[in-house]
C-alpha cells in the first residue's frame, strides 16, 4: 500500500482524518472489487461446473461408443445405437441455411435504417425489428408448423413435399435471429463518425459506394460479431426447431428433406430417457456445448485477424 | 390430447396449490396417456373422500424414476417394466387403465373408414419399402377402392412416448424385419417420414399432407374426425377400432399367467379384438416406507376400479375388467407391505 498523497497546503491537524477517510475508501473500493471478481467468477465456476457435470454423465457413452458416436448414421433409442451425425449435421446444416438467409437482409435492413430511412420512419421500423426477437420461440414453432410449412408445401410440393424439414427450420431460424443481427450491426454503423460519411458525399460517391467503400469496412468487426451472436442462438434454438425440422434421426446429406437438430432431439427424447439413452443424450449435451464453443472461438480469432489486419 | 393435457395440467397446478392446505393427499408421477382419466377420477374421489390426488404427468420414464427414488407414492408407466426390473427395484405393477392406437390416413380419393390394412403392409409403409398408396400390396386388401398413386408420407411421433412404444410393439410382432431394422420401444429412429410432436402434431401434420399415414390415440381420432383404417388382426378379420374391439382385444388378456402383470395387449387373439391396444400401468414398492401413505392410494385405485368406468368410458378408455382387478388386488396388492405387514387389507 503505498502512502496517500495529499495537498502540503491542507491543515496539519486534518491529516489524521483524511489518512483514514482514504484508508477506509480504500479498504471500501477493495470489497468491491472483491465482490464484483467474485459475480465474475461465478460465471466461469457455473460454466466449468456444466461442462464437467455434462461430461461426467455423457462418460459412459464416449467409453462405448468411442468416436462412433460421431459417424454411426442413426440415433436409435430403442436399439440403443447412439449416433450424433443425424443431429450434428442437422444442426450445422440449418443454423448455415440460417446465416446465409438472415446476414444479407439483416445488414441491408440496417445500412436502410441508418442510411436512407426517412426520420419519422426510422424509429417505428427499428422497434418492429426489435419486437421480432421479443416474439417466445414457441410461437414461432407453431406458426412455422401451422402456417409456414402448409405454405411452403403448397407452393413447393416438389421440393418440400412435406413442408417441414431442414430448410423450413432454417428459415424459421433466420427470422429468428434477422432481429439480433440487425440492430447490432445498426449500432455499430451509427457509430461511423458524420464527417467520414459527409465527406465520402462530398467528393461525390453514391450511397452504394459510401456503403460498401466506407461504412461497412470500418464496422467489419462488429458486423461479423453480430453474425456470431445470431449464429450461436441458430445452433442452439429448440423449441420452434422441434417443431419444423421434421425429427428424422437417420442421417441423410440433405438440404431439402427431414433431419433433426442437437437441441430438438434433445427436447424429443429427454422427458422419458433414462439409463443409457440419458447418458447419450447429455453427451450430445456436451457435443452442442463445443460446437458453440468452437463457433464463438473461431469468431473471436477472425476479428482479431481483421483487426490486427485493419489497424 | 394436447388441449386435454393443458387442462390436466391447469388442474395439476391448481391441485399443487392446494396441496399444502389439505390434509391428505396422494403423490404419483408418470405417464401422460393415462393422465386425463386419472384426473378426472381424482376430482371425483376428492368430491367424495376429500382426498386429493397429486399427479405429475412427466412421462412413463419420469414416472418409473420418481417411484425408484421414492420421492412418490406411486408411479405410472404405459409400457410394463420385466419382472427382472420389478425385483431388482423391489416394484409390484398393475394394469389400472386400457386405450387403444389407431392407424389414421388422409389420401384424397378415399373415403373415411374405406382402408383396410394388415400389420405386414403398415410396417412396410413405415419402413419406406411401400412408397405408392396404390401399390400392390395396398391394392390386394382394398378391392374395390380406387387408390390413387400419390406417394406415402408415414408420420410418427417425434417423442419419446407410449403411443410409440405400443404401435412398435405391433409392429415387431408383424414383420420380423421391422423387429431386427428399427425394433420396439419409446423411441425409435423410423427410416422415413415426417416427426411431429404429441398426438395434436400428428393429427395436423396427417390433416396437412395428402397421402400421409400416421397414428394417434383413439381419443384424438374422434374427437378430430380423422379417417380411421380398419386393420387385420391376429385372427384373419378385419376389424374398426372402437371402445368394443378394443374390449374384445383387452378380455382376451391373460392376466393370470403373466408374470409380474408384464403384458402388452398388442395384437391379441379373438375376432373382434383390436390388435394395437395397451394398458397403462401403476408402480409400487412392495416395501413401503409410508404405509399410510400407500394405503390411501391403493384406496384410490380400488375405488377406481368399482367406480371409474363411466368415466374411463366417456374419454375413449377401456376400462379394466371386474375379474382383473379381483386378480390386482389378490396377487398384486397383496404383496406390497410395510414392516412386513400387508398395507391392503379388504
Amino acid at each position: 500500500m503505498s502512502t496517500p498523497e495529499y495537498p502540503s497546503n491542507m491543515p496539519l491537524g486534518a491529516d489524521q482524518h483524511r489518512l483514514r477517510a482514504l484508508g477506509r475508501n480504500h479498504r471500501l473500493d477493495l470489497a468491491f472489487q472483491g465482490t464484483t471478481f467474485v459475480f465474475a467468477m461465478l460465471v466461469l465456476v457455473t460454466l466449468f461446473a456444466i461442462i464437467a457435470s455434462l461430461a461426467v454423465a455423457g462418460y459412459s457413452t464416449f467409453a462405448t461408443f468411442g468416436f462412433d458416436f460421431f459417424t454411426l448414421n442413426r440415433w436409435s433409442a430403442n436399439q440403443e445405437i447412439f449416433g450424433a451425425l443425424p443431429a450434428i449435421y442437422g444442426t450445422l446444416v440449418s443454423s448455415a441455411i440460417a446465416i446465409l438467409i438472415a446476414a444479407p437482409i439483416s445488414i441491408g435492413i440496417a445500412v436502410f435504417l441508418t442510411e436512407k430511412c426517412p426520420s419519422k420512419l426510422r424509429q417505428p421500423l427499428a422497434t418492429t425489428v426489435e419486437l421480432l426477437a421479443g416474439v417466445p420461440s414457441i410461437i414461432y414453432g407453431m406458426w412455422g408448423v401451422q402456417v409456414l410449412a402448409p405454405f411452403l408445401q403448397r407452393y413447393f410440393p416438389s421440393v418440400l413435399p412435406a413442408g417441414t424439414g431442414l430448410f423450413t427450420a432454417g428459415l424459421i431460424l433466420a427470422i429468428m435471429i434477422i432481429p439480433f443481427i440487425t440492430s447490432v450491426t445498426r449500432d455499430v454503423l451509427m457509430t461511423v463518425p458524420k464527417a467520414t460519411r459527409e465527406s465520402a458525399y462530398g467528393v461525390g460517391a453514391t450511397t452504394w459506394e459510401v456503403t460498401r467503400s466506407i461504412l461497412l469496412p470500418s464496422v467489419k468487426g462488429g458486423v461479423v460479431g453480430a453474425i456470431i451472436l445470431g449464429l450461436g442462438r441458430a445452433l442452439g434454438e429448440t423449441m420452434a426447431v422441434t417443431f419444423v425440422i421434421g425429427n428424422n434421426l437417420f442421417f441423410a446429406p440433405t438440404l431439402f428433406g427431414q433431419g433433426t437438430s442437437i437441441a430438438a432431439l434433445i427436447a424429443n427424447q429427454f422427458p422419458e430417457a433414462d439409463g443409457a439413452q440419458r447418458s447419450a443424450l447429455l453427451a450430445l449435451g456436451l457435443v452442442l456445448f463445443l460446437i458453440t464453443l468452437l463457433v464463438l472461438t473461431a469468431a473471436r480469432l477472425m476479428l482479431r485477424k481483421m483487426d490486427r489486419a485493419h489497424g | 390430447m394436447f388441449k386435454r393435457l393443458l387442462t390436466a395440467a391447469a388442474v395439476g397446478s391448481l391441485m399443487c396449490a392446494s396441496a399444502g392446505a389439505m390434509a391428505q393427499s396422494i403423490n404419483g408421477a408418470g405417464a401422460t396417456f393415462p393422465y386425463p382419466v386419472y384426473s378426472k377420477w381424482a376430482d371425483a374421489y376428492q368430491n367424495e373422500t376429500d382426498i386429493g390426488l397429486n399427479y405429475q404427468a412427466i412421462g412413463s420414464g419420469g414416472g418409473i424414476q420418481q417411484i425408484s427414488a421414492r420421492t412418490v407414492t406411486f408411479g405410472a408407466s404405459d409400457a410394463p417394466l420385466k419382472p427382472e426390473e420389478l425385483k431388482k427395484n423391489t416394484l409390484v405393477q398393475w394394469p389400472q387403465i386400457t386405450g387403444g392406437v389407431v392407424p389414421v390416413v388422409h389420401v384424397e380419393g378415399v373415403d373415411k373408414g374405406g382402408l383396410k390394412l394388415d400389420g405386414k403392409t403398415l410396417a412396410d409403409i413405415y419402413q419406406g419399402k411401400i412408397k405408392k398408396w396404390n401399390d400392390k400390396a395396398i391394392a390386394q386388401l382394398n378391392e374395390g377402392v380406387d387408390l390413387p398413386s400419390t406417394n406415402i408420407t408415414p408420420v410418427y411421433r417425434a417423442e419419446g412416448s407410449g403411443t410409440n412404444f405400443l404401435f412398435t410393439h405391433y409392429l415387431a410382432q408383424v414383420s420380423d424385419e421391422f423387429k431386427t431394422n428399427i425394433g420396439e420401444g419409446k423411441s425409435v429412429a423410423w427410416p422415413s417420414g415426417v416427426g411431429a410432436k404429441a398426438n395434436a402434431g400428428v393429427a395436423s401434420q396427417v390433416g396437412q399432407i395428402n397421402g400421409a399415414i400416421g397414428y394417434v390415440e383413439y381419443a384424438y381420432a374422434v374427437e378430430n374426425d380423422l379417417n380411421v383404417v380398419s386393420m387385420k388382426n391376429k385372427a384373419g378379420k378385419f376389424v374398426t377400432p372402437n371402445i368394443e374391439s378394443f374390449k374384445a382385444a383387452a378380455g382376451n388378456a391373460d392376466w393370470k399367467d403373466a408374470e409380474g402383470m408384464y403384458l402388452v395387449l398388442t395384437n391379441q387373439p379373438g375376432e373382434g379384438s383390436w390388435p394395437i391396444v395397451g394398458a397403462s400401468f401403476i408402480l409400487m414398492h412392495t416395501d413401503v416406507k409410508d404405509a399410510e401413505a400407500a394405503k390411501r392410494a391403493l384406496a384410490f385405485f380400488d375405488w377406481a376400479y368399482e367406480n371409474g368406468d363411466d368415466a374411463a368410458t366417456e374419454l375413449n378408455y377401456v376400462p379394466i375388467p371386474s375379474n382383473v382387478a379381483e386378480l390386482v388386488r389378490e396377487q398384486v396388492w397383496s404383496q406390497i407391505k410395510a414392516d412386513g405387514k400387508a398395507v391392503w387389507d379388504k
